[in-house]
């Protein structure tokens, strides 16, 4: 019940229109109970051979063509109601959840698999969607029309009211229990269905990997697996649920007997008239129906609660730590760095950085070498503030930047990371995320200072070549020119380079090196790197092994340290 | 989507007893009011009250047999509906995995996860209530006709008119909103592209501080799907007032005709009530049909759209069965008679799909059994192609790739495939333990071969530090391990096959200099078997090869040993000199 005032709240914003649709529900259902009535009145001034009262036929014949254009226009009013309460609120759903997307930590992106939010976002939604509109159409007009038949009843005979309105709840007792009962299967369904997702998501995703190793036959198995309990689930999920319907029409036959034995024994205690018992039968099953429809609609709207449930999960997920209310904002920062006592880990069993002090001054450069998989791109998630230390503080500018805004903290920095990211879009628009006015002379002379230039020409339409989804056909090198080129183009004060150019041909990353140097005079700088020449000419180098900052200081100290990084350096001539 | 139906093959004994036990179930229906009738004409005429409560309790058998017809139904229902969808999600996913390189690189992955999840499950849902109730409201729609017809023929042709009439509007807005549900779908595609994205792009997002953007970027697509949605869904929603229309229109005129009937003295007052009963009963059925056709509607689109992607031919063909048995028999035969060399590459072209420009162009060389070559040349200048046209990823456009001496066009996929070992520049490694991601390369590798294969790939070291050692979990991606860590995991997939051919491709970039080193002094030892390929930008990675290629623009520029080509080409003396400055050298 949590979830569903929490899908109230969202209902809310759009009150004016649950108001209208329901009054339009109420009209419809009120005319569709008198049309009837009318009929039979023009049914009973046809009495026979030459006993037509054709005058007041027409009369009536009129009142129904109103009536009947009033109600198809309330009818389709309502329609349009009830899509733009639920589209809107799926629409504000899933925006909420986008949200959120940008403000969860990394941690939670870095430790969910992308298929299983995608799924939460996408199909969840979607599902929900359907529930909420179904539920709208029907439940509302079915509740109404409770309430009108209730009241033509109650006016002909309350005994046998009675009887309808004690029996009939049963068919929502049927429908609550098997609601309860199916919840779980729908649940699972839907976390069997991410679970698929995921699996689709890695396979597709990575189909060239896939087919290399032959592994089709392979990871069908394991589709067909999951595919399997899919449908196990779904089958229960469906069927059960589907039991609902058949079951509250059960009911609603007890109802009709019941009606009926009732009826006629008090007809023939001469309670009633028989036409009274006719019209009163005919509104008893006018009353049920509703009632299968909702049941009908509980189903679904289970589904959709199912489906709610996961979406709200991630919209509750607890987001970063916002930015403090006072946080400054920094400007113009020269680049002093100061890390003093930094502990972190990302596992709290498995400590990594302990008591970590490093001082940087403005314009110096920073390399961090040390063998594959040392945890040096941990020290980059610190700095820009993707992961939060666990003690100890980061200044620059003598400002710590837990007391600045994540933006103007990020906006110190350029970084290119090995791991590539390009967005389905064009070259251009690629190019200009940090910079989004750049000039198309900027964008050149950013290109060309990257050396990207030249293969961006080659595409078939230049720089307003749309490239696909992660950079698509693109070699790896190019797609790292093009975050190259991204970078030059806004030129922060601050840089980092993790692996900026590890796939780039070393002639051309000579000359980028140029352009790097270029930029990285006066600006304090992180390189990642294997290159010997760049970590040379280091004002410090940080030795990096197992997460720890083993050694610290210029090429020669170190190398006269004899330690680990004078090992590392020879071995690249070995 | 008529094509999607064989899916339903396997399901034809539920497909036809769902929807009969469900016109079993409205029979039984309709023979409740003369039951009724018989209790207020015999029971109440009569002042029986033991046959008023026989007949009630007619009554509940009535409902009790309905209740089982229906609950079968929706079993036959459902178990066809869920083991539809089951096939076709098995169907498309295979298909999907058939797919060569050049395909994906078209459709993208974002459209191929909506259509296997999403539009599976639209069809899903389509199916079930086609089955449970599609064939229930057309049999009472012209079961009422014809009882009409009983009645009189004259008023039985205002039904005539009305149900054509009633099926066009019906039809027209299917029509109508079948294409615009296909829109909302694939709207539905970006928004799921952009939800990829953010989470693929997290890091570059925040750090260009573009949360912001992407934020009104999402809320321009998902507004874009909403209006959608709002256009089909104000179509969709005239069917309701519509028929509504048409049918008391024809009650209206029906009352008339009948008055006259009546008045002349053709019909009875009975009659004509009888006549509005059963276009009423239409109307009741032709409401729970408009509710279905939203849905039906969207099961149409989305099956399209799954059909579109079965339309999709992988471009990469297998030669028919006999062929293919013909070409590896003669392959046993003459790998046997003459020594030819492992692989050659004749007057090879190749252009990618979409693309002006050749990628490669006349590349021409061999190499023998054993030997190392080093592939190396400026970013894009076409090693990736080259060594994909090896594993046939792609098909050449011009020109011919032999192993063995056989056209690698003339091999079964499976067989051409299983001698290659390839690792690609971006390393991939799947959400298990490491373990399951080694035996990819061997399926029966043994504890020993494992460990060796990490050895040789200079992981052993970390592999050992890992929790659980081989059953260390990877998560997705290779989340929880570093860049280097996974290219050495891959290799050592490669290495654990001992392939015929393997292929390393620029695989080594996140690797140190030293572990790069002790890399291939490692696969040196493998033995003289193995073709080795190695794609690099570092010089110090291929120098050592037996040959090398120097590619330039799609053309081989330089083609020899080190000494050789550090004399006469070029472009590699100008990669090399990149690399090691002289004075780096001379220290």
């Amino acid at each position: 019940m949590a979830i569903v005032s929490k899908v109230l709240r969202y209902i809310k914003k759009y009150r004016f229109f649950v108001i209208l649709s329901l009054a339009l529900a109420a009209v419809t259902v009120a005319l569709t109970l008198y049309l009837p009535i009318l009929t039979g009145n023009a049914v009973d001034l046809i009495l026979g051979k030459g006993q037509v009262d054709f005058d007041a036929i027409f009369a009536i014949l009129k009142q129904m063509a109103i009536i009947m254009v009033i109600t198809a226009i309330a009818q389709w009013i309502m329609g349009l109601c009830n899509n733009h309460i639920t589209y809107y609120v799926v629409r504000d759903i899933r925006e909420k959840a986008f949200e959120k997307l940008e403000i969860l930590p990394l941690k939670y992106i870095d430790g969910h698999s992308y298929g299983e939010i995608v799924s939460r976002i996408i199909a969840d939604a979607d599902q929900f969607a359907d529930g909420l509109l179904m539920g709208f159409t029907q439940l509302f007009s079915g509740v109404i029309t409770i309430l009108g038949t209730l009241l033509f009843m109650l006016s002909i005979n309350i005994r046998i009211t009675l009887v309808v309105v004690i029996i009939t709840p049963v068919s929502l007792f049927v429908a609550a229990f098997i609601a309860k009962r199916t919840y779980s299967m729908f649940h699972l369904q839907s976390s069997t269905r991410g679970e698929q997702t995921a699996l689709i998501e890695e396979v597709i995703g990575n189909q060239k990997v896939v087919q290399a190793y032959q592994q089709e036959e392979n990871y069908t198995k394991k589709f067909d697996e999951i595919n399997k309990r899919l449908e196990t689930c779904s089958l229960k999920a469906i069927f059960y649920s589907s039991i609902t319907n058949p079951a509250t029409r059960f009911v609603n036959s007890l109802v009709y007997a019941g009606v009926g034995i009732t009826g006629a024994i008090s007809a023939i205690y001469g309670g009633i008239s028989v036409g009274q018992l006719s019209c009163f039968l005919s509104y008893a099953n006018q009353y049920t129906k509703p009632f299968n429809e909702i049941s009908g609609v509980i189903t679904e709207l289970q589904n959709a609660l199912a489906c709610a449930a996961r979406i709200f999960d991630l919209i509750e997920e607890e987001p970063q730590k916002p930015d403090d209310s006072d946080a400054s904002i920094l400007d113009h920062v020269n680049g002093t760095i100061d890390l003093a006592n930094v502990s972190f880990s990302y596992v709290k069993e498995v400590p990594l950085i302990k008591n970590f002090n490093l001082h940087v001054n403005p314009g110096q450069r920073i390399a961090i070498v040390g063998p594959t998989g040392c945890g040096k791109t941990t020290l980059i998630n610190l700095l820009m503030r993707f992961y939060d230390v666990n003690s100890g503080n980061i200044l620059i500018d003598n400002n710590s930047i837990y007391h600045i805004t994540r933006e103007s903290l990020r906006k110190q920095y350029g970084m290119v990371l090995q791991e590539t990211w390009l967005r389905h879009g064009t070259v251009k628009e690629n190019i200009i995320m940090g910079k989004p006015y750049a000039t198309q002379e900027e964008i050149l002379k950013a290109a060309k200072a990257s050396h990207a230039d030249s293969f961006i020409r080659r595409l078939p339409n230049g720089y307003d070549t749309i490239i696909g989804e992660d950079g698509g056909s693109l070699s790896q090198g190019q797609k790292q020119l093009l975050c190259i080129t991204r970078v030059m183009l806004c030129l922060p004060p601050m840089l980092i380079l993790d692996e900026a150019t590890s796939s780039i041909d070393t002639r051309t990353e000579l000359k980028i090196q140029e352009a790097f140097a270029k930029m990285m005079e006066g600006r304090t700088s992180f390189i990642v790197a294997h290159r010997l020449s760049t970590i040379q000419s280091a004002d410090i180098i940080l030795v990096m092994k197992d997460g720890n900052i083993i050694e610290q200081g210029n090429h020669e100290t170190l190398i006269k340290q004899g330690g680990f990084y004078a090992k590392l350096y020879q071995s690249q001539f070995a | 989507m008529g094509k999607l139906l064989i899916y339903l093959r396997d399901y034809k004994k539920e497909s036809i007893l769902g929807p009969l036990f469900k016109l079993l179930e409205a029979s039984f229906e309709l023979i409740v009011p003369l039951v009724m009738a018989a209790i207020i004409d015999t029971g109440i005429a009569n002042q029986d009250k033991g046959y008023v409560f026989q007949y009630g309790i007619i009554l509940i058998l009535l409902g009790l047999i309905g209740l089982i017809c229906s609950i079968t139904a929706q079993y036959f229902a459902a178990k066809a509906a869920v083991g539809f969808s089951t096939k076709l999600r098995h169907a498309l996913f295979t298909h999907i995995e058939g797919l060569s390189f050049q395909e994906i690189d078209t459709v993208g992955t974002s459209t191929l996860i909506t259509r296997m999840t999403s539009d599976i499950n639209q069809v899903q849902s389509g199916v079930n209530l086609t089955l449970r109730l599609f064939l229930r409201s057309p049999f009472i729609v012209f079961g009422a006709m014809i009882m009409a017809f009983t009645i009189d023929f004259k008023a039985a042709l205002i039904f005539v008119v009305a149900i054509p009439l009633l099926s066009i509007v019906v039809f027209t807005v299917m029509l109508v909103s079948i294409p615009i549900y296909k829109k909302v779908q694939s709207c539905l595609d970006h928004v799921l592209l952009l939800t990829r994205e953010n989470l693929t792009g997290a890091r570059v997002i925040r750090a260009f501080h573009k949360e912001e953007e992407e934020y009104k970027r999402f809320l321009d697509k998902n507004g874009q799907l909403t209006s959608l949605q709002m256009f089909v869904g104000s179509i969709t929603a005239l069917t309701n007032p519509i028929t509504y229309v048409i049918i008391n229109g024809a009650i209206i005129l029906l009352i008339y005709t009948g008055a006259i009937q009546v008045n002349i003295g053709n019909l009875t007052q009975g009659q004509v009530v009888a006549l509005v009963n059963y276009m009423s009963q239409i109307l009741v059925e032709l409401i729970k049909l408009a509710n279905l056709i939203v849905s039906m509607t969207k099961a149409f689109a989305c099956a399209n759209r799954v059909q579109s992607i079965f339309e999709i031919e992988c471009s990469i063909k297998e030669k028919s069965k006999k062929g293919i048995e013909d070409a590896s028999l003669q392959k046993n035969f003459s790998s046997m008679k003459t020594i030819v060399p492992a692989i050659e590459f004749q007057k090879v072209c190749l252009t990618y799909q979409n693309a002006g420009e050749e990628a490669l162009t006349d590349l021409n060389f061999t190499v023998n059994k054993g030997q190392t070559i080093g592939i190396i040349g400026g970013t894009g200048s076409g090693k990736s192609s080259l060594v994909h046209l090896i594993a046939r990823y792609y098909d050449v456009s011009k020109g011919q790739v032999l192993i063995n001496g056989e056209d690698v066009r003339d091999y079964p996929l499976d067989m051409l495939r299983r001698k290659v070992g390839i690792v690609m520049q971006k390393a991939v490694l799947f959400q298990g333990s490491l373990r399951d991601n080694l035996k990819w390369g061997k399926e029966d590798a043994t504890e020993e071969e494992m460990w060796h294969a990490l050895e040789l790939s200079q992981a052993k070291e970390f592999v050992l530090t890992k929790e659980g050692g081989l059953d260390f979990i990877i998560s997705q991606g290779g989340k929880n391990l570093s860049g280097g860590q996974k290219q050495r995991l891959t290799i050592a997939r490669a290495l654990i096959r001992k392939p015929e051919i393997l292929i390393l491709d620029d695989s080594a970039s996140a690797l140190d200099f030293a572990t790069d080193a002790k890399l291939r002094a490692a696969i040196k030892t493998i033995g003289k078997e193995m073709t080795v390929f190695i794609v690099s930008q570092r010089a110090s990675s291929i120098q050592y090869a037996d040959q090398i290629l120097v590619l330039d623009d799609g053309q081989i520029v330089g083609k020899g040993k080190h000494e050789e080509l550090l004399e006469n080409c070029k472009v590699y003396q100008e990669i090399y000199y990149s690399q090691f400055p002289k004075q780096a050298t001379s220290y």
